[in-house]
């Protein structure tokens, strides 16, 4: 989540969701928190029956909206309109925080001459590269970066730019086509735009120098008015006014508000510059860091925020250390080092992680003599991305794939592309409970050819389900939750760690005895997490499951050990206490520095912890990353001096007598260092961060209003049309979309440029409680079935009467990729907005249907497109361009793959008393003749 | 002697369990969020079939009422005013009145005087030891008397077996100390389990705080008995009319106009026999 890392330095959520309830005011936008989140939900409505205030800014009118307060329906993907305002307004009516954003964040600091913003260049910044639809920055040639920071021309990496660097900017990510060649993933250096070899960033503190960030934001957000809002968004003027009324009357010393978003935001090809914007507003209204405050991302899947911290994405290691790539500035350890660490803030420390994780994984192997084995880390030369690598395979570029738990033929945008990409595979394995869409796509796709012309081998592995594992969660607060497996999974069912140890186990068997360097990085890999004992279930006996890995094992490993220190209770190297452990000579291994201190002692998995104390931040209950801290950057909730900024607010604060930061989170700061410490000239590391400086992972210790890096598409965001719209952009009308998009154009991806005439009609996607995602899990069970058994599109009364829909009726949706039927569901929840002087129609489309499981029915998917933002190739799901009318397709619909569970079932509960079974069995009691 | 046994058995009553204090649900419809887990929890736990895959197109409810095998319910009601113009709605009227969308998960009210058990002719139909009304399926001839008595509709006769079935409050589940299944899983609170009175005062204090919230038109159903009807140990906190929620707006107990209904019939009868008699002197 770059949008978070770039504005207060880790992407992540800067709360916890107990923590809603103690705010004062919620903003819910992209977000349909009552729906796709309804146990957090708790949280927020206890906030509510303490008299907080919540908003809902949505295109639909949701269960989420029901419990709030106010509801303001805005067009789909105008949300950095909508935000703008909001900004615009905390701005020209001076509802900042002073104190807060003097000190926190960088609204002081002065920029480079020569930065140009887009009111300036009609929608771009300075330094494009491209022809407005798509292209690249050069945040050095756009002079980005604080005053003070080395000028192009003057740079030493700049000048003798490599090879990589300039296809960057001059070649990739244009037309769509050069994508093949690969996406920069770290190319150019980037710490030189924002630190000055130890020099404090120059500030103006009265805020008057025309180049400090605070007139830039001023001029960048000066149209952003009410009636542009308005305009954009179809929501009134006065409807814009209010939420901004709402979050500024609850915010400051006394009181705080929170902002809560999920994929409503992330899936446009502006998503990350939304949630930028929310950063803006929060860190001006001095709400980061603080009880009742902070942006909660709340993640898609179950421990997605783990996959992302331990690095399931192709250009990123463990802990959010870039993955090197083949560019030369990546050569060897040190260029590595040098360039991507930062000489102040704590990623000075870069050294220490990469180190250490390679230790960990390369064990004895790994020295410094041989740079630690750095040259084995595989190096990225293309963009491996899902959906560049989708696009990829549909042209017949990969051989075999791998699927554990995801279901691309059904759930990925443009399906249809993506069951085009599995048709060509040689072999494919679906790690799945049920066979989805995914495994049966060769023979039951209505769309697709016969199955004797399709070539894919698939393998279906059976997967064992969560209660029938080990193995730990991190949930969207960075929470860690460890859970223990219950019972053995049923017959060929294993779990993915199980498939996964014991492939990596035969791989190296086959390898066993190479002598090539090739083959050494595999053979050299630590795979050794057996369990000292066989395990055992809950109720004592053997687990009847063969070469199960001992997961605690590899939680160790994350952790980490010292590898020069052996633990007498153990015999094996100590486990760390915390991450300021690590060294940088190969003396410590650790998997995941941030999740170092989850195991801290031998049979201490922290995760596991379940203890409720009665303390309001639960802190012994799981783990949070990093250090068990609740709340991020949490030094802000506290005034310069360190004094809490009010009684009702307070959660940590300097100490006199201790002389150490004390309350009720963990410091997320250097606990000693007093709230007076000023930086001598030159320091590097975590002494460079001054006492009143929170955002220790940012280089200048203050969060970013403007980011001078750290977002590929701009350093302030811009309201751009999403890729397919109805409408252009009223801003800028020479530039309508994101200039830095990547489009995946051929014929399995038309799209429809905005503005379009052909589809005047605004789609978005949307969840529903009742299932799940596109319904691996749910759409096999009869129980969920029944509760949304069917495809359906929401729709307003006023476009089905225009189009003669019916309410249970049939409609066509068509896309410039494809058409589906469903049913209507024609309710006032929808409503026509009215856009720059005209009606501008939304529709809703539920995404969990496809043609496998108990009920199928139309895939949403099948309409939406493959397009990339610039910074994590995130599709644009959330607003896409349609034509609606009555009716239903030609051609064959799917029909279930799966009957409905037989009932009743008659067979009593195995090893459970009669006088215990469950009461309605119907007939069962009778029947057992007790 | 054992053919006698058999015979007496039946008609020994063994010692009733020890009566505990009532227990019932609150339902704040004013905190659901319409997910639904009460109903896949009461279904798993209680181990009820699915109701076949309908979509009915009201609103998001495709269970359509409370039935012998679905013994939770969650209603949907939309209001939403006729919608202003895309020109009104731009120039404010969207703030005005943005409509609601109200939830509310039914359920058995467990009458505290219970029609449907009156109305059961073999005694399946029993209050428990925590004074819920529970229906014994191996006792019910399945004679449906009490799907016409019950004054909202939450009784039906189950086509598997026969037998009415209904929410048994998880009677076992409450034997075994635990809370009902749906309580349990509800995540906002808004099915709460738990002694009746202490039920009731939370009640009040929550109604009580909604209208310093300025949400005048809280109030509690079936907390309190009426002229036409006993308290519920099933209760409501509702924003609308009841009717609105599918709910009678003043339920009647038919077992009142028993005592009438047997004169009227009586005096018919008499009257009847009055007017035929000399038809059938005079023959």
């Amino acid at each position: 989540m770059p949008g978070l890392g770039a504005s207060f330095g880790r992407g992540a959520a800067t709360t916890y969701q107990q923590d809603l309830a103690n705010s004062d005011c919620i903003l819910f936008m992209g977000s349909n928190m009552a729906e796709a989140h309804p146990v957090g939900f708790r949280w927020p409505m206890k906030a509510k029956e303490r008299g907080a205030t919540l908003i809902h800014v949505d295109p639909r009118f949701t269960r989420t909206s029901a419990l709030c307060d106010l509801h303001i329906g805005i067009r789909a993907g105008s949300d950095i309109a909508f935000l703008g305002g909001l900004v615009h307004y905390v701005l020209s009516h001076d509802r900042w925080f002073k104190e807060y954003v003097l000190h926190y964040t960088n609204a002081a600091t002065i920029l480079q001459e020569g930065f140009k913003d887009t009111e300036e260049l009609g929608g771009l910044f300075s330094g494009y590269h491209g022809n407005r639809k798509t292209g690249t920055y050069d945040a050095r040639e756009g002079r980005w970066g604080y005053v003070g920071t080395p000028a192009p021309e003057e740079h030493e990496e700049w000048r003798g730019a490599t090879p990589m660097y300039q296809m960057l900017r001059h070649e990739l990510g244009m037309h769509g086509h050069s994508i093949e060649q690969g996406a920069p993933c770290h190319s150019g250096p980037r710490h030189e735009l924002m630190t000055m070899e130890g020099r404090r960033p120059v500030t103006d503190p009265t805020l008057q120098h025309p180049r400090c960030v605070y007139q830039i934001l001023k001029r960048h957000f000066a149209r952003y008015t009410p009636e542009f809002v308005s305009q954009v968004c179809g929501c009134s003027p006065e409807a814009m006014v209010r939420v901004a009324e709402l979050l500024c009357a609850n915010s400051g010393r006394d009181r705080t508000s929170a902002i809560v978003y999920a994929l409503g935001w992330t899936q446009h090809t502006t998503g990350v510059q939304m949630i930028r914007t929310a950063g803006i507003l929060q860190a001006l209204l001095g709400n980061i860091g603080r009880p009742g405050g902070g942006i909660m991302a709340m993640r898609g899947h179950s421990t997605i925020q783990g996959s992302t911290d331990l690095a399931t994405l192709y250009d990123a290691l463990p802990g959010y250390l870039p993955q090197p790539c083949s560019d030369e500035l990546h050569n060897n350890l040190e260029s590595y080092v040098a360039h991507e660490g930062l000489a102040t803030g704590y990623w000075a420390n870069f050294r220490k992680f990469i180190v250490s994780l390679l230790k960990a994984w390369y064990g004895d192997a790994a020295s410094w003599e041989n740079d630690f084995r750095y040259s084995w880390l595989p190096r990225v030369d293309a963009d491996y991305s899902h959906l560049p690598y989708f696009d990829r395979m549909a042209k017949g570029q990969v051989k075999g794939y791998f699927l554990f738990g995801q279901n691309p033929a059904g759930g990925a945008p443009n399906a249809g592309l993506h069951r085009a990409g599995l048709r060509k595979l040689d072999w494919l394995v679906v790690v799945d409970w049920f066979e989805i869409e995914s495994a049966v796509f060769w023979k039951d796709d209505p769309t697709g050819p016969p199955p004797e012309q399709i070539g894919t081998e698939v393998f279906f592995l059976p997967a064992a389900a969560a209660p029938e594992k080990d193995g730990s969660l991190t949930n969207t607060q960075r929470l860690l939750q460890w859970h223990d497996k219950a019972l053995d999974p049923p017959a060929d069912c294993r779990s993915d760690a199980w498939i996964l140890y014991n492939l990596g186990k035969r791989l190296k068997q086959l390898y066993a005895g190479s002598t090539e360097p090739r083959d050494q990085p595999l053979l050299q890999l630590t795979w050794d997490y057996e369990f000292d004992e066989h395990p055992r279930l809950p109720d004592g006996r053997r687990s009847r499951i063969e070469g199960e890995p001992d997961l605690e094992k590899v939680l160790m490993e994350i952790n980490g050990f010292r590898l020069d220190d052996l633990d007498p209770r153990t015999g094996r190297p100590r486990l760390l206490r915390e991450f300021s452990e690590l060294e940088d000579d190969g003396t410590t291994a650790c998997g995941c520095w941030i999740y170092s201190g989850v195991f801290p002692q031998p049979g201490r998995n922290r995760a596991r912890e379940r203890k409720r104390t009665g303390h309001p931040l639960e802190p012994e209950w799981g783990f949070a990353w990093p250090h068990n801290r609740r709340i991020l950057y949490n030094r802000a909730s506290a005034d310069p001096e360190g004094r809490p900024w009010s009684e009702r607010k307070k959660l940590i604060w300097w100490s006199e007598e201790q002389r150490r930061w004390v309350g009720l989170d963990e410091p997320d700061y250097d606990p000693n260092t007093r709230p007076d410490y000023e930086p001598p000239p030159g320091a590097q590391g975590m002494a460079a961060i001054a006492g009143t400086q929170p955002f220790i992972m940012k280089p200048d210790g203050v969060a970013w209003l403007y980011a001078p890096g750290g977002v590929r598409d701009g350093p302030l965001p811009v309201h751009y049309e999403p890729i397919e719209s109805p409408v252009g952009n009223l801003l800028y009308p020479k530039q309508t979309g994101n200039p830095t998009v990547r489009t995946f154009e051929g014929p399995l991806n038309h799209l429809a440029h905005a503005p379009t005439t052909e589809y005047p009609v605004v789609a978005t996607t949307f969840r529903l409680t009742e299932h799940y995602l596109s319904g691996p899990m749910s759409r096999f069970n009869s129980w969920l079935n029944e509760l949304m058994p069917e495809m359906f599109v929401e729709l307003s009364p006023e476009l089905a009467a225009e189009r003669g829909i019916v309410h249970g009726g049939w409609l066509t949706v068509r896309s410039a990729r494809s058409s589906i039927a469903a049913r209507a569901m024609v309710t006032r929840r929808l409503r026509p907005l009215l856009i720059e002087g005209r009606i501008v129609h939304q529709i809703g489309l539920p995404f969990h249907w496809a043609f496998a499981g108990e009920v199928v029915g139309a895939n949403a998917n099948d309409l939406t497109s493959i397009v990339a933002d610039p910074n994590v190739s995130m599709h644009e799901c959330k607003a896409f361009a349609c034509q609606v009318a009555a009716g239903r397709l030609d051609g064959a619909a799917p029909s279930p793959t799966k009957s409905a569970a037989a009932w009743p079932t008659r067979d009593p509960v195995p090893d459970t008393p009669a006088a215990a079974q469950p009461e309605g069995m119907f007939g069962a009691r009778n029947g057992r003749g007790g | 002697m054992d053919v006698l046994n058999r015979v007496v058995e039946p008609f020994h009553r063994g010692a009733p369990p020890e009566p505990q204090p009532a227990t019932g649900f609150y339902t704040d419809t004013t905190v659901c969020i319409g997910c639904k887990a009460c109903e896949v929890a009461c279904k798993q736990w209680n181990q009820l079939p699915a109701d076949g895959f309908t979509w009915l197109g009201d609103s998001y409810d495709n269970t359509g009422g409370l039935s012998a095998t679905s013994w939770r319910h969650v209603k949907f009601i939309e209001q939403f005013p006729v919608d202003p113009t895309p020109a009104e709605a731009a120039a404010g009227a969207d703030l005005i009145d943005p409509g609601r969308w109200l939830m509310m998960s039914d359920v058995c009210k467990h009458c505290v005087t219970a029609p449907c058990q009156q109305a059961c002719p073999t005694g399946a139909l029993i209050h428990t030891e925590f004074d819920n009304v529970y229906i014994q399926p191996d006792i019910c001839n399945g004679c449906a008397y009490c799907v016409a008595a019950c004054p909202f509709g939450v009784i039906t006769r189950s086509a598997l077996d026969g037998h009415a079935h209904k929410c048994t409050l998880c009677y076992d589940r409450q034997r075994d100390g635990l809370v009902p299944a749906c309580a349990k899983a509800c995540p906002t609170q808004s099915i709460q389990f738990g002694s009746i009175s202490e039920l009731r005062d939370r009640a009040r204090e929550r109604v009580a705080r909604l209208h310093e919230q300025g949400i005048a038109g809280a109030y509690l159903y079936g907390d309190a008995p009426s002229t036409t009807y006993s308290e519920l140990h099933s209760f409501y906190l509702l924003s609308d009319r009841p009717s609105v929620y599918g709910l009678p707006d003043a339920p009647f107990n038919p077992w009142l106009r028993m005592k009438g209904d047997y004169v009227r019939a009586a005096v018919c009868g008499l009257a009847a026999i009055a007017a035929l008699l000399p038809m059938l002197l005079a023959r």
